[in-house]
């Protein structure tokens, strides 16, 4: 089984990333570097994860998620978990996971305003300019 | 349905553990929100075993009562060191790695049953099992 490879978009200063597979641990490590490195090339202040087809949460994603907004914070970026099913939030609880300083939005939109609150005016012609994702990397999801 | 056995030697295991058990309870009716439950604690439980318990099995074992009420039970088998304080371990916050702490008092709160059965030196065995709702 080969690891899945996440693409990660980017909308302005926002980084998108729709997880859209099962995530073994490999691909959640190596996905939290590519997050972080794709942080630091770009200059993004916002990073939206949209986990709207995840079937399932466990601790170690969890856990990603929370290591993932602690680390892009002090990169002076703010990250949006976008779309939790309501099953997969009944579990986490029962968990007994908080996912620690996580922000979590219904969908894209309300993310992408959350974000966009913290930097609006700084970048609106960035943005018209990207209208057409930009996509970074490869964006191979061939398994 | 049969039982099905799944190894749980390397890390990708952990993902197809879970997901087979997911495909079993759907399989076997369990509405969306148990199928989650049973994914997770495959997923948490096999991860114990994968990374702390060098390497295992598990079991996924369709049952039922007397008067036909369906359950699955989930059985997670290692070969590993053994935990040698269960009451310890089944506390919130315990953990003896990265990511143990929340497996095992988290997965009991996701099932109806959970025993935990461990001799130092040969291997741990937790048995898990929900009901259908």
């Amino acid at each position: 089984m080969s690891a899945a490879r996440i693409p990660i978009l980017k909308v302005g200063r926002v980084l998108i990333v729709p997880i859209q597979v099962d995530m073994d641990d490999q691909t959640v490590i190596h996905l939290q570097e590519r997050i972080l490195s794709e942080l630091e090339r770009t200059g993004a202040r916002g990073v939206l994860i949209d986990i709207s087809l995840l079937e399932m949460v466990d601790s170690f994603i969890g856990r990603m998620l929370s290591d993932i907004a602690a680390m892009a914070r002090i990169m002076d970026a703010r990250t949006v978990v976008v779309g939790m099913q309501p099953a997969v939030a009944i579990t986490l609880v029962e968990l007994g996971l908080e996912l620690k300083g996580v922000e979590t939005v219904l969908n894209v939109d309300e993310g992408f305003r959350l974000l966009r609150s913290e930097f609006d005016h700084e970048d609106n012609e960035e943005e018209q300019a990207y209208w057409g994702l930009s996509a970074i990397g490869k964006q191979d999801n061939r398994s | 349905m049969e039982s099905k056995t799944i190894a749980l030697e390397h890390n990708h295991d952990i993902a197809i553990a879970r997901n087979e058990v997911r495909a079993i309870a759907a399989a076997l009716g369990f509405r969306v929100l148990d199928q989650t439950r049973l994914a997770t604690v495959a997923s948490e439980l096999a991860r114990n075993i994968v990374k702390y318990g060098r390497g295992g099995r598990l079991i996924a074992q369709p049952t039922e009562d007397p008067n036909g009420r369906q359950a699955l039970r989930l059985i997670f088998e290692d070969k590993g060191p053994g935990i040698p304080n269960i009451e310890e371990a089944m506390r919130d916050g315990f953990s003896t790695g990265r990511g143990l702490g929340k497996g095992l008092p988290g997965s009991k709160r996701l099932v109806d049953e959970f025993k935990i059965e461990s001799i130092i030196g040969q291997g741990t065995r937790v048995t898990v099992l929900r009901w259908k709702a």
